[in-house]
């Protein structure tokens, strides 16, 4: 099961990932990001902080948009992953297609330099 | 140890088998990032059958058996009834098109692929049973 919440700082949509992204619950995933892109936001952060696991449905949400994003250029950072969610995204090389900060300030500073 | 589970095809429970993959590997010395793995590999296996063979049917039931010994590789078996779908057979896409073609699957026997040692099919009187070996290290 995941919880997303959405806060705005600084102009940036931040959503945050709480729980488990699998089969069930990916398209939860999908819906918050494309609700984020309705809106106009054109810089997204991905808060991972309190997110326990990801399967490949979540990670495949993930990759769904970096063409979409490079056209119109939105900027998109995941941060704060743990361990286990950080080696699922470097088994598959994400980590080198994806923006993948350590924390928000990081993650912060990455969108502003993108 | 052997631990054995069987489950309704629906992805509703595919938390029911990672906590049950988690719960069986945990006691047995086997580091957390190494369970992780093949919890993710099996979450894949059984959200595949789950949709693909049994199009997400919580009536039609598979089971799912681990056999974990210390200094043995870990075996698991995902036995079922439906079509078999070999993902021996199948070559996963490359990274780019899956980017390029926007499309939300193929990464998952990418996974499985990475994380496991083996994979073996078998059919028997009217069974399928995959078998999905992976060498671990025992505390």
């Amino acid at each position: 099961m995941i919880h997303i919440k959405r806060l705005q700082e600084d102009g940036a949509d931040i959503i945050a990932l709480i729980g488990e992204i699998d089969a069930s619950s990916s398209i939860e995933l999908d819906l918050a990001i494309a609700k984020s892109v309705g809106e106009g936001f054109s810089r997204i952060l991905i808060d991972c902080s309190s997110l326990e696991y990801i399967s490949s449905a979540g990670l495949g949400v993930f990759m769904s948009y970096i063409e979409e994003f490079n056209d119109k250029k939105i900027k998109m950072v995941l941060f704060g992953m743990n361990e286990k969610v950080a080696n699922t995204f470097e088994i598959l090389g994400l980590h080198e297609l994806l923006q993948i900060g350590k924390d928000k300030v990081q993650a912060k500073k990455m969108i502003d330099e993108l | 140890m052997n631990y054995k589970y069987k489950v309704g095809c629906s992805i509703e429970n595919l938390k029911g088998v990672r906590d049950f993959i988690r719960g069986a590997l945990k006691d047995h010395g086997v580091s957390d990032l190494q369970i992780s793995e093949m919890v993710l590999a099996l979450d894949e296996m059984c959200s595949n059958l789950m949709i693909h063979a049994h199009h997400c049917n919580p009536d039609e039931l598979f089971e799912l058996k681990i056999d974990v010994e210390k200094d043995h590789p870990v075996v698991f078996e995902i036995i079922d009834d439906g079509s078999s779908f070999d993902i021996n057979q199948f070559s996963e896409p490359e990274l780019g098109n899956l980017v390029h073609e926007k499309r939300k699957g193929g990464l998952g026997i990418r996974l499985v692929k990475s994380i496991m040692d083996k994979i073996e099919y078998q059919h028997a009187s009217g069974k399928n049973i995959c078998r999905l070996i992976k060498k671990v290290q025992f505390k």
